[in-house]
């Protein structure tokens, strides 16, 4: 009999406020001199109190917003309690019992439905580095990312398979990119990956859990799924309940490893952090909230007059939305298909980050080096075109500088050349003079 | 009975703990928790639990700017390992743990009564609780662990202060972290009283009783989380004021219980106080919970009618020191006071309850001194500490923080609802201090569950957060005894007037020491 996987996603997404979530310390820690963006709060000395980022917890409900969870009305933050270097305080200042967002849901565009448990917003760690100094193993840290604002996405184990998981955090991916909240970076590490898996045969859930950490893809969590869905139906099979353990994830073998034995569940002693009053929101608050909620991808797709697989690429990137959006007129004017338009940015034909208009002049006069121009080239030009037909092939290129010549430099001269030739070794010279 | 397992709390709490500490521990915490059982007589089902008292206070939040950073150099200053610009730490996929053994010098000694553990200025005039941060300033919360840390910044009262024109003098002796009554628990020594130099000065904030006592300074900080700026005010002859919960800012000074600490101040008269106070009192965009709508805005009628809670009479109470309160009121009500009995019936339990909220939080606070960014490693914390954070983090551990933590939060309510029942019948509330007049100094040591209770009547206003300022009202065997005015939220202008008044009318606070 064969095995369902189960399958629930942790998301960390860092937001991209100025400062921290705690303190006014930049937030920004990706390749900065180390322990240069820190304080009395994020670094933990003795006697400093946190105060709240407004931005993070409105953020954090946009965020619930745009994945439909109905947002706590009174809501709170907790100290979670363990101990590690990279923790500044011995606890993390997290969400436990009441979170912002909660019960919320994805729509899957192959038809399934990931339903959201909840998003609380807490404070990123240190970095740890670690190292070998002169023979002995060593870690070092760097607090500059203690204290980021942190927002956790935690999935229903509504996933049943690789695939889903990648098309689920792909749409995540798609709409957190939308709301500008965080630069969902898997490189910078702004947005990272843990799934829970576990194989049952009934639809009762499993009584283990295996959890990968690290994982900073969307295709390496597919293939983390894909392994350990194999790994475990090898341990069912054979009798063996699969260990309560996280694993890390090696992208060359494609395998999952074990690294740490979880024997009890964690004890982390949350407690609601007495530095930090407790948040009430009112309809009114929300709706404020929601107002500034924008277009999201699945309307943004609709909306947009072109083929699906366009409209989710344009959609993919912001910038290229923004840009289409914001000149898509131009191109009109230019009797330009908005397909086309919108082919040119994603081919890169069009630089976005110069004016529009005259790069759309120059694609599309390139275009225009219609019969007439190269016909009028050939006519004036028939001691070349005889040596062209007699084998002399090389002497294109002056017909093409010709082409430049008449079109002011505005014509493409890869796609002259092409259609000179079409014309020169064509049969249909006749047909296309007429 | 419950039976703890100390080695497993000990691991929980990231402390190391010696086979004979895990021996006592285990014995001491039989005999706290078999206290603390009492709350199980109160029916909680239908109370709210209360985790901070703010006047409801929500929605503290800061705008997202950016504020200026340390420098790479100062964040790296207090500790000697690091490696190019970062901290370093043992290897942390390494199994092996290596306990470092304290390696503790013993601290030359200041002054005669050890009330002082730095000289900063000759020329100030203000002494400030080693709880204080000051910018590089030896900064050591009384603690062995702390030894040599000097502070990146400094906490917001000491800057008020000091913009003030009032200079700091010296850092001061206090119970390590803030835990104890006695002023016994320095890991620098106990302070004497300057009444009477085989006697504790009480605490924690024990160096600011004793420096002030003995003139040495003419304003002292404290912070007081369950009495410890009333009672080294009441041992040793000074007036001392423990605000409103979050009338001034915590930031700054070192954490023990973060919803009870209130820092404050003592000084040798009301008058003096008053003034000094009012430095300090303000909302500090730092401290997320001084920013509070009705801070200074309850309107309140002079006080007329005093209650004396009868359930502090009626107890363990020494008789003479019963004796002196009854004369403060009889005083009073010479002078045109009402003086009337009210009833405080869950006040019995403000100790059960302190003990689970007061180790819970400070177990917590205290998880920051790991020694990797300033200070020692924990194998340095005192006694007391270890004692606390491990009773903390067994009450608040799975499967027991219900049974306790929640409990102890609900029972907070009933004592605050207590205090609002009894300030709809009088303005203020007259109390004694301490249970007994100043002690022997190692009389008492070998049994904590003695010491926590001497807090038996300072325990409801920390618990309720309400404003006390603590005041002398005679002496019992040439020692000085105090009492306590208790008022609602915001009434420190209040108790400040009938403080004054009561000091025109009496002279025990003009009374010094024989040094």
């Amino acid at each position: 009999m064969k095995y369902t996987p189960t399958i629930g996603m942790e998301i960390h997404v860092e937001l991209q406020t100025k400062s921290k979530m705690f303190c006014g310390c930049p937030s920004n820690h990706f390749k900065i001199k180390p322990n240069t963006h820190t304080c009395p709060v994020c670094l933990g000395l003795p006697g400093a109190l946190p105060v709240p980022n407004k931005k993070a917890i409105d953020w954090t409900i946009l965020a619930g917003l745009a994945i439909n969870c109905s947002i706590n009305k009174i809501s709170k933050f907790d100290r979670k309690h363990y101990f590690y270097p990279d923790l500044s305080k011995g606890y993390q200042i997290s969400q436990y019992d009441q979170p912002l967002c909660e019960k919320g849901f994805v729509n899957l565009d192959s038809g399934g439905k990931i339903n959201i448990n909840r998003i609380h917003l807490e404070e990123d760690t240190a970095k740890l580095i670690h190292k070998t100094i002169k023979g002995k193993k060593v870690s070092l840290v760097d607090f500059n990312r203690s204290g980021v604002a942190l927002m956790e996405i935690v999935t229903e184990p509504d996933i049943t398979s690789g695939k889903q998981a990648k098309e689920f955090l792909k749409k995540l991916h798609s709409i957190l990119k939308v709301l500008k909240i965080s630069d969902c970076s898997m490189e910078k590490g702004s947005m990272r990956l843990e799934a829970n898996i576990s194989l049952s045969k009934t639809a009762k859930l499993a009584d283990y859990k295996i959890e990968v950490k690290n994982l900073n893809s969307f295709k390496f969590v597919e293939q983390a799924i894909n392994f350990e869905i194999k790994r475990q139906t090898k341990l069912l099979e054979k009798g063996i309940k699969p260990k309560q353990e996280t694993r890390g994830f090696n992208s060359k073998t494609k395998s999952t490893f074990s690294q740490r034995i979880k024997e009890s569940a964690e004890d982390y002693r949350y407690f609601p952090d007495p530095d930090i009053p407790p948040m009430h929101f009112t309809d009114k608050d929300i709706a404020e909230i929601k107002s500034k909620l924008p277009k999201l991808p699945d309307q943004q797709i609709k909306e947009l007059d072109l083929p699906n697989h366009l409209a989710k690429l344009l959609v993919k990137k912001p910038t290229y939305l923004d840009y289409f959006n914001n000149h898509l007129s131009d191109a009109k004017k230019l009797k330009l298909s908005s397909e086309k338009f919108a082919n040119f940015i994603i081919n890169k034909k069009i630089n976005i980050s110069k004016p529009c208009k005259p790069q759309l002049i120059k694609l599309t006069k390139s275009i225009d080096v219609g019969p007439a121009i190269l016909l009028e080239v050939i006519k004036e030009n028939p001691e070349v075109v005889k040596k062209f037909k007699t084998g002399k092939t090389n002497v294109i290129g002056f017909l093409v500088g010709q082409v430049m010549k008449k079109t002011k430099g505005q014509a493409n001269p890869k796609q002259a050349q092409k259609q000179l030739l079409i014309h020169l070794q064509g049969p249909s010279l006749q047909a296309t003079s007429q | 009975m419950i039976n703890i397992n100390v080695r497993h709390v000990a691991k929980l709490a990231n402390l190391p703990v010696s086979l004979k500490e895990e021996k006592l521990f285990s014995k001491q915490f039989k005999q706290i928790l078999g206290y603390i059982e009492k709350l199980n007589q109160i029916d909680t089902s239908k109370v709210s639990p209360t985790y901070q008292t703010l006047n409801g206070q929500t929605n503290i939040w800061r705008q997202d700017k950016i504020e200026k950073s340390l420098t790479q150099k100062q964040a790296l200053s207090q500790t000697s390992k690091t490696h190019k610009g970062y901290f370093l730490v043992n290897d942390v996929f390494s199994t092996k743990k290596t306990t470092q053994k304290p390696n503790i010098k013993p601290r030359r000694r200041i002054d005669k009564l050890n009330a002082i553990l730095t000289k900063v200025n000759p020329n100030g005039t203000v002494g400030h609780k080693d709880l204080f941060c000051t910018k590089n300033i030896e900064t050591t919360a009384g603690s062995n662990l702390l030894s040599g840390y000097k502070p990146q910044y400094s906490a917001t009262v000491v800057k008020l202060l000091e913009e003030s024109g009032l200079v700091t003098k010296y850092k001061l002796n206090q119970d390590a972290w803030g835990h104890g009554s006695s002023g016994e628990n320095s890991d620098f020594g106990p302070t004497q009283n300057p009444w009477d130099t085989t006697t504790v000065p009480g605490g924690s904030s024990s160096g600011s009783g004793a420096a002030l006592a003995s003139n040495k300074i003419d304003l002292a900080t404290g912070t007081d989380t369950c009495g410890s700026i009333r009672m080294p005010s009441c041992y040793c002859n000074l007036t001392g004021i423990k605000p409103t919960y979050g009338a001034v800012s915590r930031y700054g000074v070192i954490a023990f219980a973060s919803s009870l600490d209130c820092p404050g101040l003592m000084a040798r008269s009301a008058k003096e106080l008053k003034k000094a106070f009012d430095l300090i009192n303000k909302e500090d965009k730092k401290d997320a919970t001084t920013q509070i709508e009705k801070r200074n805005k309850t309107k309140l009628k002079p006080i007329k009618t005093i209650g004396i809670p009868k359930e502090f009479l009626s107890g363990g109470i020494d008789k003479s020191i019963k004796e002196k309160i009854l004369n403060a009121t009889k005083t009073l009500k010479e002078n045109g006071y009402k003086v009337t009995n009210i009833s405080l019936p869950h006040a019995e339990y403000g100790i059960a309850t302190y003990y689970i909220i007061a180790p819970t939080e400070t177990s917590s606070n205290l998880a920051r001194y790991d020694g990797v960014r300033f200070g020692n490693p924990r194998s340095y914390f005192g006694p007391e500490a270890k004692r606390r954070i491990m009773l903390g983090s067994f009450v608040s551990s799975a499967g027991y923080s219900a049974k306790y933590y929640e409990k102890a939060a609900r029972v907070r309510t009933l004592i605050i609802k207590d205090f609002k029942k009894a300030y709809s019948q009088v303005d203020a509330i007259l109390a004694p201090v301490s249970p007994i007049s100043p002690f022997k100094i190692g009389e008492k040591v070998s049994d904590p569950l003695q010491l926590y209770l001497m807090d038996i009547f300072t325990a409801p206003a920390s618990l309720s957060g309400l404003p006390s300022i603590s005041l002398p009202c005679g002496f019992v065997n040439n020692l000085p005894i105090g009492m306590q005015l208790i008022g609602p939220r915001w009434s420190e202008a209040n108790l400040f007037n009938l403080a004054k008044t009561y000091q025109k009318l009496t002279n025990w606070h003009l009374k010094n020491p024989k040094l």
